[in-house]
């Protein structure tokens, strides 16, 4: 039996921490504050393994109220823990990539002066993940979901005195509100249709509410639960950043990279997917939704990756990446393969934490350069910082064997098995991303660590420009050949790197195919494509040499090759090659005018219709016809009339002979 | 459990009397004078306390009543007592004005005795409007309460206080008169059933035709709607706000607005329902049009001051909205389910947007008090002068804009989940404040706020002092309480506003 208090303590010691850090930061110290976070974190992680213990040894899906929130119209709101096999898992990977990024950070803030406050927020992220992942609500999720942006908001702008970071955090919070927006009325859906917020209250309804159909423009009947599980998924595209929610993501790099590893990589932009997985009853009963949700995807993974192949900011390179893997999540589970969208979705936050952490690594060798041209041949500077991303590379990239591997090949396979509509369209773009992402993963290697050594040059230019780096107080501001840090930023890396490697091999015969999700995860019949993965599944060894008759493989390796070709062999050639091709080069270079675009319409065009509305309804037609004009009307009228009241005797006298004879004559001719 | 002593009265005249003895005491004795402010509003928000503690939460009767004989030849009575509805927004007017008046400790130059009184003879006649069940003793303290308020803005404003200052008087004169006559021809109605009464009760059970409901609705939608304030008759607040001192601002957010909402709750929707029937498509409209009009004109202020009133007319939109869901949930589905979850909302919103907008206002004014001046672009990287003071401004800033786990959340979300149910474009609308709030208000607090020093102003702010801190502090511990955990609030609430719901479905025709 997993007990409550086992669950509160989870979710409780990351926020304590996080209060003592973030409120008596200057009492602790720095020390204080990354001890106490620390152990936070790490009591949470150890009782979250235990968590997925009790229930790998059989014990029963934990699902009760912790409180009550309120009771309004006889809805009962609580506050409480749904935690299954899925729950479990995702509370694993939370809490010990978190307990990584805490390990991290301590090297990576180290001369920071907001070092408490780094500490304090990130405790209060892991916190608001843990609540949102073990919500048995959809009240709570909600919670958690506008918790974590919240933080996320925060970190982004953690160095607010750089403007294009608070620039950063507020298009982050309102991309994200955009999605939110959906997320709410979904909610307010499945509260009309249901009158409840408990998940399994609702999904037990799912079939009377796809039964229903709602109108919402007069004679267009639409099916309640297409229409709900559709907004519900629009707030899934904010959070987990797919197209055209996708714009706050890159600039979301401007956070310090311990939280680009924890927050935008690893876990608070999966939360959309595991928020989709845990929905899957309500999804499943609409092929619309999941349609949506597969072409939405599928756009993501294909062409955010390859916005990945002209950036050279190391850092936006893995972001782009991550846009590209959430996209690959996405169409997971548009082709129903909910259990295999989980499975990336692990393996991803371990190897792109690890990426991210890694890149982080380089940059601070750099000393916080992030400019891939001005690296090269850190391979003999930064051996364990190499080896781990290259292993990261490597899982990202799906090669044969690593962790990535199992999953995006597992992935693909049940996108082929799909058959509802958009299910080519999906298939082609993730086949062709694997190209894409082996090309723009191993540019980066290439550029990062091989080749000529351009940093000597890129180092005195940084010199001599110091205001490059808008955080100078950020200290490294020491010279010379870069070399590895401390042992906090290289042990997060060793530790990232084995489940980055291995947990694939271990675990996706289990996951996948061994029933692990057990009820967490509905999938009706006819869209069991990962059923029909699994019947040609024979041992992870079989998995293996069947990838490589597959063109998957292929694919991954001539990516791998052609940025060995242009960026080893011929370094001159890219050049070449943006030239001729500049009309591309320019579209990839410019994001595909996303920010242009909405800055313009979203941007100037709200600003210009707040202005019109309160220039010329407020200021000129209510105050300035309305009631000021009503002041001028009252004064002119008394103007008027004063005129009546000459105070001449004579004028009265007339008056009241002309009305004494009006009334003389009425009466007489009446 | 009821006292044996007369508890809303002694809200109501202990801090006018504490006002009367500052203003005895003049402005020599300003130290002593500080002091008597302070004990009298904490003692009557101690008092007020007592009212929560004692309820019995199982009844919608009023309670703690009292009745004396005080126009006998009118029928009309001293007649107290609060329900589920006035006692949340009683303890609210306790609640803050203490915090005005440590806020204004030594800020306020000018008179300071007569400042401290004013706002001590305001807490008093609030709460009157609150706590009178005689509408006539109502009316009384509904328009009692506007002189100080005039007093001080017109006193203690800023540049153009006057121009403000009549613009608020006559705005809100004017709506009540037609209240009045509303109120002098239901009395009348009532001695033609044979029992003259000026009781707000009897007027609720009083019979009235359509065309006399119509015209009464009417009258009481002025009054409120001026006061709420809804759209188009709005633009008195933001110039109110603008020339009012930080303490002003705050007592009109935190309170008086609130009653445009209560009068609706009290008298529009339970005397005249079939009127409200009849006009609620207009209600709903100006609520939809504060929601996201608003909200664009919110988001190009350049004043701090005007950019929150904005902001509070947009918020209590939330208010009108949630309070006339019901005939539209009774016209399309037949029954009442989510009539009383959008007034709760409303009740929630009303208390919320009381913590929350008194906050901003706090904070604008621990600004002002620094560089006097509103202007946004005036400041800018205030966070690295006052680190703690933009902890705060941001935790407020995230409640204003509805963030979960804060009080702007529960209200927002509760009506959202009403309208949803009454018509999709409702809650798309309303929904739209979830986009809208954020944008105002996070470029508000970026521009402020975040960013480096831009000026010798912000390089030379100083960050809180222990009183600022003090009632920053105690504002966010009462907007995360009850955005973590409304439950009690709702409780309170619940009696009165299911007979509410039942009251204004039945036909009085």
């Amino acid at each position: 039996m997993i007990r409550e208090s086992v669950l509160v303590t989870i979710v409780l010691a990351p926020l304590i921490a996080s209060v003592l850090a973030g409120i008596a930061g200057k009492l602790i110290g720095r020390r204080g504050a990354h001890t106490v976070t620390i152990l936070g974190v790490a009591l949470s992680c150890g009782l979250s393994i235990y968590v997925l213990q009790q229930l790998l040894n059989g014990a029963p899906t934990y699902n009760d109220a912790w409180y009550t929130w309120l009771v309004s119209d006889g809805i009962r709101m609580e506050v409480g823990f749904l935690v299954d096999r899925l729950t479990a898992l995702m509370m694993v990977v939370v809490t010990f990539v978190s307990l990584c990024v805490h390990i991290y950070t301590i090297g990576y803030m180290h001369d920071d002066p907001g070092y408490q406050r780094f500490f304090s927020y990130i405790s209060l992220f892991t916190f608001s993940m843990l609540m949102l992942v073990m919500s048995n609500n959809f009240l709570q999720l909600f919670f958690g979901w506008e918790a974590v942006g919240l933080v996320s908001y925060l970190l982004i702008g953690f160095w607010y005195t750089r403007p294009s970071a608070i620039f950063a955090n507020m298009k982050a919070f309102l991309v994200n509100r955009v999605g939110d927006f959906g997320f709410v009325l979904g909610i307010a859906g499945v509260v009309y249709f249901t009158g409840s917020l408990d998940y399994v209250t609702v999904f037990g309804q799912a079939e009377q509410i796809a039964s229903q159909t709602l109108q919402i423009f007069p004679g267009v009947d639409w099916n309640a639960i297409t229409v709900i599980c559709i907004l519900l998924f629009i707030g899934a595209m904010g959070k987990s950043a797919q197209v055209p929610l996708h714009v706050w993501l890159p600039d979301s790099m401007e956070g310090p990279t311990p939280i680009s590893a924890l927050i935008h990589a690893a876990t608070m932009v999966t939360a959309g997917i595991f928020m989709v997985a845990r929905m899957s009853p309500l999804f499943e009963l609409s092929e619309m939704a999941l349609s949506f949700v597969l072409v939405i995807g599928a756009t993501t993974a294909f062409f955010m990756g390859l916005l990945g192949l002209v950036n050279n900011d190391i850092k936006r390179v893995v972001a782009y990446s991550t846009l590209s893997q959430l996209g690959y999540m996405t169409v997971a589970l548009g082709a129903s393969a909910y259990s295999v969208a989980i499975f990336h979705l692990m393996t991803h936050a371990f190897f792109k934490a690890l990426l991210f952490l890694a890149a982080g690594s380089v940059i601070v060798a750099m000393h916080h350069e992030q400019d891939m041209r001005k690296m090269g041949g850190l391979k003999k500077y930064l051996p364990v910082t190499y080896w781990t991303a290259l292993i990261g590379s490597l899982a990202l990239i799906g090669f044969p064997g690593t962790s990535g591997f199992f999953s995006k090949d597992a992935l693909i396979e049940a996108v082929h098995a799909a058959n509802i509509p958009g299910a080519t369209y999906a298939y082609w773009c993730v086949l062709l991303g694997v190209f894409v992402t082996a090309f723009y993963s191993f540019r980066l290697v290439f550029m990062t660590f091989h080749g000529s050594e351009r940093f000597h040059t890129a180092a005195d230019h940084h010199e001599s420009h110091g205001g490059h780096d808008a955080h100078d107080d950020h200290g490294h501001g020491h010279s010379g050949p870069p070399e590895e840090a401390f042992w906090s930023i290289k042990l997060p890396l060793i530790v990232l790197a084995v489940p980055s490697l291995l947990i694939g091999a271990f675990t996706i015969t289990p996951v996948l195919f061994g029933g692990y999700f057990g009820d967490a995860i509905f999938v009706r019949p006819e869209h069991d494509t990962v059923g029909h993965v699994g019947e040609s599944f024979h041992g992870i060894v079989g998995f293996m040499l069947h990838a490589l008759t597959g063109p998957v493989f292929w694919l991954m390796l001539a990516g791998v090759v052609a940025s060995w070709y242009l960026y080893i062999k011929r370094p001159d050639l890219p050049d070449v090659i943006a030239e001729k091709f500049s009309a591309i080069y320019k579209v990839l270079s410019n994001k595909f005018y996303f920010d242009e675009i909405n800055q313009f319409v979203f941007g100037k065009g709200s600003v210009g219709l707040g202005k019109a509305l309160w220039k010329v309804g407020d200021v000129a037609l209510i105050d300035g016809l309305a009631v000021n004009g009503s002041a001028r009307v009252v004064g002119w009228l008394s103007g008027v009339v004063r005129r009546i009241q000459t105070g001449y005797l004579y004028h009265y006298a007339f008056a009241m002979i002309i009305g004494l004879s009006a009334l003389i004559a009425w009466y007489v001719l009446r | 459990m009821q006292f044996d002593w007369p508890i809303l009265s002694v809200l109501i005249w202990l801090p006018i009397a504490g006002g009367l003895v500052m203003l005895a005491l003049g402005e020599r004795a300003i130290g002593l004078g500080r002091w008597v402010a302070l004990v009298t509003t904490a003692v009557t928000f101690g008092l007020s306390t007592l009212l929560y503690t004692n309820f019995d939460m199982t009844t919608a009767q009023m309670q703690f009543v009292e009745r004396l004989a005080w126009l006998p030849q009118f029928a009309s009575y001293y007649a107290l007592g609060v329900d589920g509805i006035s006692m949340p927004l009683v303890i609210l007017t306790t609640f803050i004005t203490p915090l005005v008046v440590i806020a204004a400790w030594t800020v306020i130059e000018k008179k300071p005795a007569q400042y401290f009184a004013s706002f001590l003879i305001l807490e008093g006649l609030m709460v009157g409007v609150f706590a009178a069940t005689d509408a006539l003793l109502f009316y009384v303290f509904w328009e009692a309460m506007l002189i100080p308020m005039f007093i001080i803005i017109g006193v203690w404003g800023g540049p153009r206080r006057v121009y403000a200052t009549i613009k608020f008087f006559l705005y809100t004169f004017l709506g009540s008169v037609f209240m009045l006559v509303s109120l002098i021809y239901m009395y009348l109605k009532t001695c033609d059933a044979g029992s003259c009464s000026y009781a707000i009760a009897d007027f609720q059970r009083l019979p009235l035709a359509m065309n006399a409901q119509i015209l009464i609705f009417i009258a009481f939608l002025l009054a409120f709607a001026v006061k709420v304030p809804m759209w188009p008759v709005h633009t008195w607040l933001p110039d109110a706000h603008v020339e009012a001192p930080t303490g002003g601002s705050v007592i009109l957010a935190a309170i008086m607005l609130k009653m445009g909402g209560y009068g609706f709750l009290r008298f529009a929707l339970p005397i005249t329902p079939d009127a409200a029937q009849q006009l609620d498509w207009l209600v709903i409209s100006l609520s939809l049009i504060a929601v996201v009009y608003i909200g664009f004109v919110a988001l190009v202020q350049q004043d701090m001051k005007k950019l929150i009133a904005y902001s509070s007319i947009a918020h209590m939109g939330f208010v009108t909205l949630g309070s006339f869901l019901v005939f539209e949930l009774v016209r399309v589905h037949g029954d009442v389910r989510g009539a009383a979850m959008g007034i709760d909302g409303a009740m929630v919103q009303m208390i919320s947007h009381g913590l929350v907008s008194g906050a901003m206002f706090f904070c604008v004014g621990v600004l002002y008090d620094r560089v006097h001046s509103r202007e946004i672009s005036a400041y800018g990287g205030v966070v690295n002068k006052m680190p703690i003071f933009a902890a705060f401004a941001v935790l407020f800033a995230m409640a204003n804009s509805g963030l979960p786990a804060t009080s702007g959340f529960v209200g927002e979300f509760l009506v959202i989940l009403a309208s949803f149910r009454a018509d999709f474009w409702y809650a798309f609308l309303a929904g739209l404040t979830l986009i809208l709030g954020a944008a105002y208000t996070l470029w508000l607090v970026k521009r402020v706020v975040f960013g480096p020093v831009t000026n010798d102003h912000v390089a030379h702010l100083t960050d809180v002092n222990s009183r600022e801190l003090f009632v920053l502090g105690v504002l966010a511990v009462a907007v995360l309480l009850l955005g973590v955990w409304p439950a009690p609030l709702l409780d309170v609430m619940r009696p009165t506003i299911e007979q509410l719901v039942q009251q204004i479905t039945v036909s009085k025709l």
